[in-house]
């Protein structure tokens, strides 16, 4: 090809790099991360994997199909231009890999770690139909760590000042992306979180083993870089309401990004013996407030010989698995459905194995006992079978009559499930919700009240961290719209 | 950061603080709390607002030393300050003018019923002020009570002030003496609440605690506030502070108090020791 025709080409979307013939690419076996052995990592909070280094990245790219119809990118919530970042990490030019990443998401580092990709970008991958998919989420994760490694991230610029303010409410994922994307835009952004530290489930919730807090930590500050404000110690509803943001301290529009981190409970008796927490407040005191580390850390949990979790999906695991790192015997969890029917990520569930969770299917508890002192002493549970499916085609639990076991626990974690925290929800007037206390918004992102956003965890309910990633950027180009319409309208 | 603006020992152990946190002065209501992390590593833990002035900005706080992280609060001084300050929390005590009512203190629990007090007088009731202490010396905010209290009676346990027993002495006979008595509140203790609970359900006297559990965020996240009233999982930081005495579970509550006993016990042993061999080399 000559100099010239390749330069023209270099503009085409769809020039392909990777010199080998697709099915030769095809042929190449995934990459494998470095992991950290299973007797050495139930003994510490060390992340598990170590990623990809420069050559598993390059092999690993070498295996993309650059299709010209790219169905991962449609498949990844926020649209990340994959090909072409996978492209740029073959050619290693890693500074242009991770730009074009941050197009579309401000939290590589985060999402290239926790993101269920396995059923999103992955799940569509060409290259899955013969072989095993790209690794995008590792390829991610890689380039986003490289940029926090060699230290030259420079923020995006931002070409105009609106000079309008937005308030955001809650430091998620959801609220931080918001931000970030409201500031590029050129507005003057202030979050305000409840916590004393931003990073909502990512800080308190995800235990350091699977997303190190130094890497939220690195993507916060990139957040604040781009002159976001942080406001810690303020709950809005308490410390300030979302009517005083608007009429006091003249905030434009306002994003509620509060998630959705109220513990539930079975409601069975002994649920409240000494013994036995919620999955948020175990993972809250090992993971926000570093009771791992206790006495250095002034925050206690006491974690007894045979531990016993309650639920199937991520938070069970990583209760289960924080839980194994703190010195039990043995930890069991009981789960009411069958295997398949786990919400959990298929790559969590093997982890959790893999560090000898002990996992007890089609069990469902129905009473804790305890002793004279009032702590935990067992657990019982019935028996269950599947049967007919329910709305969402998961075949239903049913109890066998008369069938129980009771195994020894003197530390129970419940963890099925979390409800929106309904501070916000009671003290804003107008703000329409759900039976379930959820926040309800349209295909915009906007709540029944004018002026008022809302996404991620406090409008669907749990859901995913790349979503209220997703829903964080959905309305700020709705905010966007509406506060450009609301200042014309004001001129004319 | 939240500046110490003053600091006064009040008691042995027990000290006043007034700190800087304008946005929760502005907005405190009485009833409310504040949960507070003094230092770096530090533990989250929940105070009263004893009182605040919206217009230096400044909230009070009382605070008696049990254990690693209230020690470390007694021992700051004018111009330390808290890490993280939040607030206000909790449902305010809801403030009606219902007649006559008995606000009984057990120990700092007095620093918690004493802006109720206040503002039950404020709203036109007639007060009855019930305080306790184990001794002389540790009796608190006397003057601010016989203040805002239309009859007041002060208890130790070993009658070196006041009336020789319990707070519950004394309630026994205010009720006796009173007959138009419409409320009870109650602060203090947990098995000082839980005999106050006892006594005045005998009377169907509708009587208010405000509990003191195990707490971390204060924002309803966590669930180790949780208690069960009349049989319902209510948790405390977002439900109460304040619940009808008569429904509590006090001796669940007793019992979830305990869990992290012998920790704390540790932890404090482990922070006296630090302190004692720091003072010896200075
Ligand atoms: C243990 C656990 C593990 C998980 N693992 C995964 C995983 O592997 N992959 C995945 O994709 N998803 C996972 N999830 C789900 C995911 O974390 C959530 O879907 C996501 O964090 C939701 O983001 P958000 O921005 O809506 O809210 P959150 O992350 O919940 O953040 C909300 C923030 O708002 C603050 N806030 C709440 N109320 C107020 C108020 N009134 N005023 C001010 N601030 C307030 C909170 O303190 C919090 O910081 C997990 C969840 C948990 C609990
Ligand atoms: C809504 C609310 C308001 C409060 N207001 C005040 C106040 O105005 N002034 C004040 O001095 N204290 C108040 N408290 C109690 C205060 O929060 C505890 O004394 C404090 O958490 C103890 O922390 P520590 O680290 O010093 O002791 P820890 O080491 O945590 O505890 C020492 C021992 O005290 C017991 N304990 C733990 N938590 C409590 C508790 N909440 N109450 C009683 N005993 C406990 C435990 O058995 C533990 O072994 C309040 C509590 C609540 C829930
Ligand atoms: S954000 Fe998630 S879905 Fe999108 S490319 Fe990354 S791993 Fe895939
Ligand atoms: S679908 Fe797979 S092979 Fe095709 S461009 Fe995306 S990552 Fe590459
Ligand atoms: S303190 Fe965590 S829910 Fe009340």
């Amino acid at each position: 090809m000559s100099e010239r025709k390749r330069a023209r080409n270099n503009g085409k979307a769809n020039e392909r790099v990777i010199h080998l013939k697709p099915p030769e690419r095809m042929k190449i076996p995934r990459q494998q991360p470095i992991e950290k052995e299973p007797d050495y990592r139930v003994c510490n909070f060390e992340e598990v994997s170590d990623g990809f280094d420069v050559n598993l990245a390059s092999e690993e790219a070498l295996r993309c199909l650059e299709c010209k119809d790219p169905v991962c990118m449609k498949a990844c919530p926020v649209n990340i231009d994959i090909r072409a970042f996978i492209r740029l990490i073959y050619k290693k030019d890693y500074d242009s890999a991770i730009k074009k990443i941050r197009e579309s998401n401000y939290l590589p580092a985060i999402c290239g770690r926790v993101c269920p990709q396995e059923s999103l970008c992955e799940n569509v991958c060409l290259v899955g139909k013969r072989n095993e998919p790209l690794a995008i989420g590792k390829l991610e994760r890689f380039v986003a760590d490289y940029e926090l490694k060699n230290g030259n991230f420079s923020p995006p610029e931002i070409k105009e000042n609106k000079g309008q303010k937005v308030a955001v409410v809650g430091a998620g994922p959801g609220g931080l992306t918001a931000a970030a994307d409201l500031a590029i835009r050129g507005y003057e952004v202030t979050i305000y979180e409840a916590l004393h530290e931003a990073g909502g489930v990512l800080k308190y919730g995800i235990p350091e083993f699977r997303l190190p807090k130094h890497i939220v930590d690195a993507e916060v500050d990139r957040v604040k870089a781009l002159g976001v404000k942080i406001e810690t110690n303020v709950i809005i509803g308490r410390t300030l309401t979302i009517d005083e943001l608007f009429d006091e301290m003249d905030f434009e529009a306002v994003y509620i990004g509060t998630g959705a981190g109220s513990p539930r409970f079975m409601n069975i008796p002994g649920e409240n013996l000494s013994g036995v927490y919620s999955a948020s407040e175990l993972l809250t005191r090992v993971n926000l407030m570093k009771a791992y580390k206790f006495p250095e850390y002034d925050t206690p949990l006491k974690i007894g010989n045979r531990v016993a979790v309650v639920g199937g999906g991520d938070v069970a695991m990583d209760a289960a698995r924080t839980s194994a790192r703190l010195g039990p015997e043995v930890v069991n969890l009981f789960y009411r459905r069958s295997r398949e029917e786990m919400p959990a990520r298929i790559e969590e569930i093997h982890h959790a194995e893999e560090e000898g969770i002990h996992f007890h299917l089609l069990t469902n508890p129905v009473e804790i006992f305890g002793d004279e002192n009032g702590w935990v002493k067992a657990i019982k549970c019935q028996k269950m079978e599947l049967g007919e499916p329910d709305e969402e085609g998961r075949r239903r639990p049913v109890p066998i009559d008369g069938e129980y076991i009771t195994m020894d626990a003197d530390t129970v974690v419940i963890a099925i499930g979390q409800s929106p925290n309904p501070i916000i929800q009671q003290t804003t007037p107008g703000l329409k919700t759900t039976d379930w206390g959820t926040i309800i918004v349209d295909e915009i992102g906007a709540t029944s009240r004018e002026g008022i956003f809302a996404g991620g965890d406090i409008s669907r309910g749990g859901a995913t961290v790349i979503e209220a990633v997703s829903d964080g950027k959905r309305a700020s180009r709705s905010i966007d719209e509406y506060l450009t319409e609301k200042k014309a309208v004001l001129k004319t | 950061m939240y500046p110490v603006i003053s600091k006064t020992t009040i008691a042995p152990g027990i000290s006043r603080l007034e700190v800087e946190a304008p946005l929760i002065a502005k907005k405190r209501k009485p009833g409310n709390f504040v949960i507070v992390m003094p230092v770096e590593k530090g533990e989250r833990i929940p105070l009263t607002i004893v009182e605040s002035d919206p217009e230096n900005g400044t909230i009070t706080l009382i605070v008696q030393a049990i254990g690693k992280t209230t020690h470390i609060i007694n021992k700051m001084e004018a111009g330390d300050h808290f890490i993280d300050v939040v607030g206000p929390l909790g449902e305010p005590t809801p403030i009606k003018n219902v007649g006559t009512v008995v606000c009984v203190g057990g120990g700092v629990g007095t620093a918690v019923i004493y802006p109720m007090a206040k503002a039950l007088k404020e709203a036109g009731n007639r007060v009855i002020g019930i305080i306790g202490a184990r001794n002389r010396e540790m009796v608190i905010l006397k003057n601010e009570m016989a203040d805002c209290s239309d009859e007041l009676h002060i208890t130790t346990d070993d009658g070196s002030y006041g009336l020789k027993g319990f707070v519950t002495d004394a309630l026994a006979q205010v009720i006796d003496e009173n007959k138009t008595i419409q409320s009870v509140y109650t602060t203090g203790p947990l098995p000082m609440m839980k005999a106050v609970a006892e006594q005045t359900r005998k009377f169907e006297l509708h009587t208010m605690a405000s509990l003191n559990p195990i707490m971390m965020d204060g924002t309803g996240m966590c669930g180790a506030c949780r208690v069960s009233v009349g049989g319902e999982l209510k948790f405390t930081c977002v439900d109460g502070p304040e619940f009808d005495a008569h429904k509590v579970n006090f001796n669940e509550l007793i019992q979830r108090n305990k869990t992290y006993f012998n920790q704390e016990k540790k932890s404090l042993d482990a922070y006296n020791e630090k302190c004692k061999t720091r003072g010896a080399n200075v």
